[in-house]
């Protein structure tokens, strides 16, 4: 029988056509997707990975709500002249904390997968108020409304209870001081060390160069500043770790 | 349900008034309900969108209630024509109607954010910065004009090639106001800052929970029609708008996996992280691509294309063939958008090899849509709307080469994170889906509101020709911009450093973003012109003007020579 007449039985019977075209199309995206979810080079901690602390996740959200990812990529790819310009390439395990992920599509601004301490709070500060007052090309819109908004303390611990739920090994002290920690970290007199101890080499200072109030400018710089600082990428153990990795 | 109930007094009437009742106290409920979510909203954004549908109910309260009263006044807006010797099109009508005014909403968007990227003074801060503004874009036009198209000629394709009134009268009438309700929540929460940062998938849980909802009953009444057909065969459109509405189904569902921080608040988090979530992401970003802007524009290419040109389709093998293929093969080209990142190479290299394999389905939709004007190819020449369905599928056939070169891994290395992504995406979205809606627009209006023809083909050929304009404008632009932009970041002097600062490389691009700009704005002056056209015709008013394909006809010329003996 010719392949025509065959596909008449399916053109007769629409749930012969629905279940031929739902299994079509559904085994693309198993082979490619669920394998992600097992193997090796998709799942492995790298050391020195951590949970961002309440204040870093309240930068990131606003990161999020204001759409930064349409113009910056948060994904530096293994060539020479990305590497030169933006620091060590991406590793799977950097994201690995990232709900949703936030690698981007475009670069109309720059990478900022590694932004993280390459430049000052004020600097920040300042590019964010006003670009083009330091990057005189730059055509990235104004952000001056953050320094001016105080940062929304509703929700600090559900947001992490939530994340938790999804993966992200937030203790049941780290959301119950969710507060507490944001103000800690954003208040250079305030005591630290157990913000420390569950957040190593967490950054604490005033990020927005306005001590009085806790602002949404505050979380996302502090946001920017940890991008990329948490892995000591060029240390020998990172290095052996990529080596032995499987299922690349 | 319809006005006559009310000349009839009795038992009918009495049912007729209890149907309103319930009707009015179901809206009112919903009022109370999205009143009370605003008023306990965890974040202003949420606040507001509460408020918004609480608006709807009230107008939908306002409505039924004035059904009670004036009857006839409402009853136009959800009335289920009796007549069953005719189509049932009212939701057609409405959906052409909401097309063009998407389009222009979508375009606009468009063109505000391309001037934005041009002159960054036009940002306004917080509700109009470029962040904000480009998801209402993308949503304007792939959602909004691109659903509405979709939704409306699916229901006008599948009850002519089925020869069966739709299905589920209510429930489609459902599906339009319903999807009309997801992109208005939709487009006010990008500007508010609602969003899940998911390309093509920003809106928050409780909106995709409403899209899923609305979708399904999509499928019912699609479903539904086709098994009420009196035609023994299902037309090769309709396979093409079955596994659109399947696959977009699936494709929803697991992308927008999420956990709400509270069911008061619009945040949530993706139930995935890091590079599971980026496959999953754009494993849904290419096939929204693949099973939204290909397969049913696709579907209504193989229905408005015959038609117009009263051909038939070119070879009914050629179309079993590019549909399995192309409906199997597409799914698994997701991660060329993730080519060198931190996705494992297995899982790229395969996505790049399917791409590569997908050029060939793709042009066979192309070949088997321009074959079928085989013998009537004179009528490109004569027939401004055959015009714009064989540009719409040139260029449907330069984005799919352009799309499986883009995915080679080495061709990928320069070109991603620049404009000709953008570029390319464009050639497809202007050339290929605008053209082909356009189209089926044209052909469609004077049909639904029963007008001779439309107010006038000589507009139909000047919107042809400032789109194609506008295309090239673009497309060109953006491709100098993409080629541009990937050299200058990884040019090396001869000292080994590298040459440019990246803001060199941004202020290298102004002008081709002025072009572009430039080709948007005539572009959209295209579909404005549409708007004119699609609003006379529909008053009925035909515009005096010569027809497209007369010859020259001097008639003082006409006759013979008379030879005059010489003197």
């Amino acid at each position: 029988m010719k392949f025509t007449e065959q596909h008449k039985k399916l053109e007769r019977n629409v749930t012969l056509l629905a279940i031929f075209a739902f299994i079509a199309v559904a085994i693309g995206g198993t082979v490619e997707i669920a394998p992600l979810f097992w193997i090796d080079n998709t799942i492995e901690k790298v050391k020195g990975m951590r949970p961002y602390t309440p204040l870093e996740q309240a930068g990131r959200d606003i990161y999020v709500r204001e759409g930064c990812y349409v113009c910056h990529s948060q994904m530096i790819r293994p060539f020479r002249d990305e590497v030169e310009r933006y620091g060590h390439y991406s590793l799977a395990a950097e994201s690995m904390y990232d709900h949703p992920f936030q690698w981007g599509s475009e670069r109309t601004g720059p990478d900022l997968a590694r932004v993280g301490g390459r430049y000052s709070d004020a600097w920040h500060v300042q590019h964010l108020r006003d670009p083009r007052s330091v990057v005189p090309q730059s055509i990235m819109p104004t952000y001056a409304f953050l320094a001016e908004t105080d940062l929304d303390l509703n929700d600090a611990s559900a947001k992490l209870r939530t994340l938790r739920d999804v993966g992200v090994p937030y203790s049941d002290k780290d959301i119950a001081n969710a507060v507490l920690d944001m103000r800690a970290q954003a208040d250079p007199m305030a005591d630290a060390k157990d913000l420390m101890k569950r957040y190593p080499k967490a950054q604490q200072r005033d990020f927005d160069g306005n001590p009085g109030r806790l602002t949404e400018m505050d979380a996302l710089v502090a946001y920017l500043q940890v991008l990329g600082t948490m892995v000591d990428v060029d240390a020998a153990a990172a290095q052996e770790d990529l080596a032995s990795e499987r299922g690349r | 349900m319809d006005g006559g109930a009310s000349e009839r007094p009795g038992k009918q009437g009495f049912e007729f008034m209890e149907a309103i009742l319930t009707r009015a106290g179901l809206w009112f409920g919903a009022m109370v309900l999205a009143v009370l979510a605003s008023a306990y909203a965890h974040d202003s954004g949420f606040a507001a969108q509460m408020l918004l549908l609480a608006v709807v109910a009230l107008a939908g309260l306002w409505i039924s209630a004035a059904k009670a009263d004036v009857g006839a006044v409402a009853s136009g807006i959800l009335r289920i024509p009796a007549d069953p010797s005719k189509y049932d099109d009212d939701p057609v009508r409405w959906g052409v109607l909401a097309t063009v005014f998407w389009a222009i909403v979508g375009m606009a968007a468009g063109l505000l954010i391309a001037c934005q990227l041009a002159w960054p003074q036009l940002n306004m801060e917080p509700y109009f910065n470029f962040g904000r503004l480009r998801p209402l874009h993308t949503s304007g036009v792939v959602f909004a004009f691109g659903g509405n198209i979709l939704i409306a000629s699916s229901f006008y394709v599948v009850q002519r090639t089925c020869r069966a009134r739709l299905a589920f009268p209510g429930v489609a009438r459902f599906v339009f106001w319903g999807y009309q309700l997801f992109l208005v929540l939709a487009a006010s929460g990008y500007l508010l800052g609602i969003t899940q940062s998911r390309e093509y998938a920003e809106p928050e849980w409780y909106v995709d929970i409403w899209l899923t909802v609305v979708w399904l009953a999509y499928l019912a009444v699609f479903v539904g029609t086709l098994v009420k057909r009196t035609e023994p065969h299902i037309y090769v459109a309709n396979w093409f708008y079955l596994s659109f509405i399947l696959t977009i189904a699936l494709l929803h569902v697991v992308n927008n996996l999420a956990v709400p921080v509270s069911f008061l608040g619009s945040k949530s988090y993706s139930l995935f992280s890091g590079v599971q979530d980026a496959l999953t992401q754009w494993w849904y970003g290419h096939n929204a691509v693949a099973f939204f802007l290909t397969v049913p524009f696709l579907a209504m290419m193989y229905y408005f294309v015959p038609k117009q040109a009263a051909r038939p389709i070119y070879s009914y093998r050629l179309s079993i063939l590019h549909f399995w293929s192309l409906i199997f093969l597409y799914i698994w080209a997701g991660p060329h958008h993730l080519l060198y990142t931190a996705l494992p190479d297995w899982a790229q290299t395969l996505g790049m090899v399917f791409s590569i394999m997908l050029w060939m389905p793709s042009w066979g939709g192309m070949i088997n849509g321009l074959m079928t004007l085989n013998g009537a190819w004179d009528k490109v020449r004569t027939d401004p709307i055959i015009r714009m369905m064989v540009m719409a599928l040139a260029f449907y056939g330069m984005a799919t080469f352009e799309g499986p070169m883009l995915s080679i891994k080495t061709v990928n290395a320069l070109s991603h994170y620049t404009n000709w992504t953008i570029g390319h995406v464009h050639a497809g979205a202007l050339g290929w889906n605008g053209m082909i809606s356009f189209a089926a627009i044209y052909f469609l209006v004077p049909r639904l509101w029963h007008r001779e023809r439309l107010y006038s083909l000589r507009w139909v050929n000047w919107h042809f020709w400032t789109a194609t304009v506008g295309i090239v404008f673009y497309a060109a632009s953006m491709w100098t911009a993409g080629i541009t932009q990937g050299l200058m970041w990884r040019e090396y002097g001869v000292d080994g450093y590298l040459v440019n600062s990246f803001a060199d490389t941004v202020a290298a691009l102004h002008p081709m973003y002025i072009l572009r700009a430039f080709g948007g704005t005539l572009y959209l002056a295209g579909a404005v012109l549409m708007v004119a056209n699609v609003w006379l015709t529909i008053l009925g008013r035909q515009r005096a003007e010569k027809p497209m394909h007369q010859a020259a006809y001097n008639p003082v010329a006409d006759r013979p020579i008379v030879a005059v003996p010489a003197e």
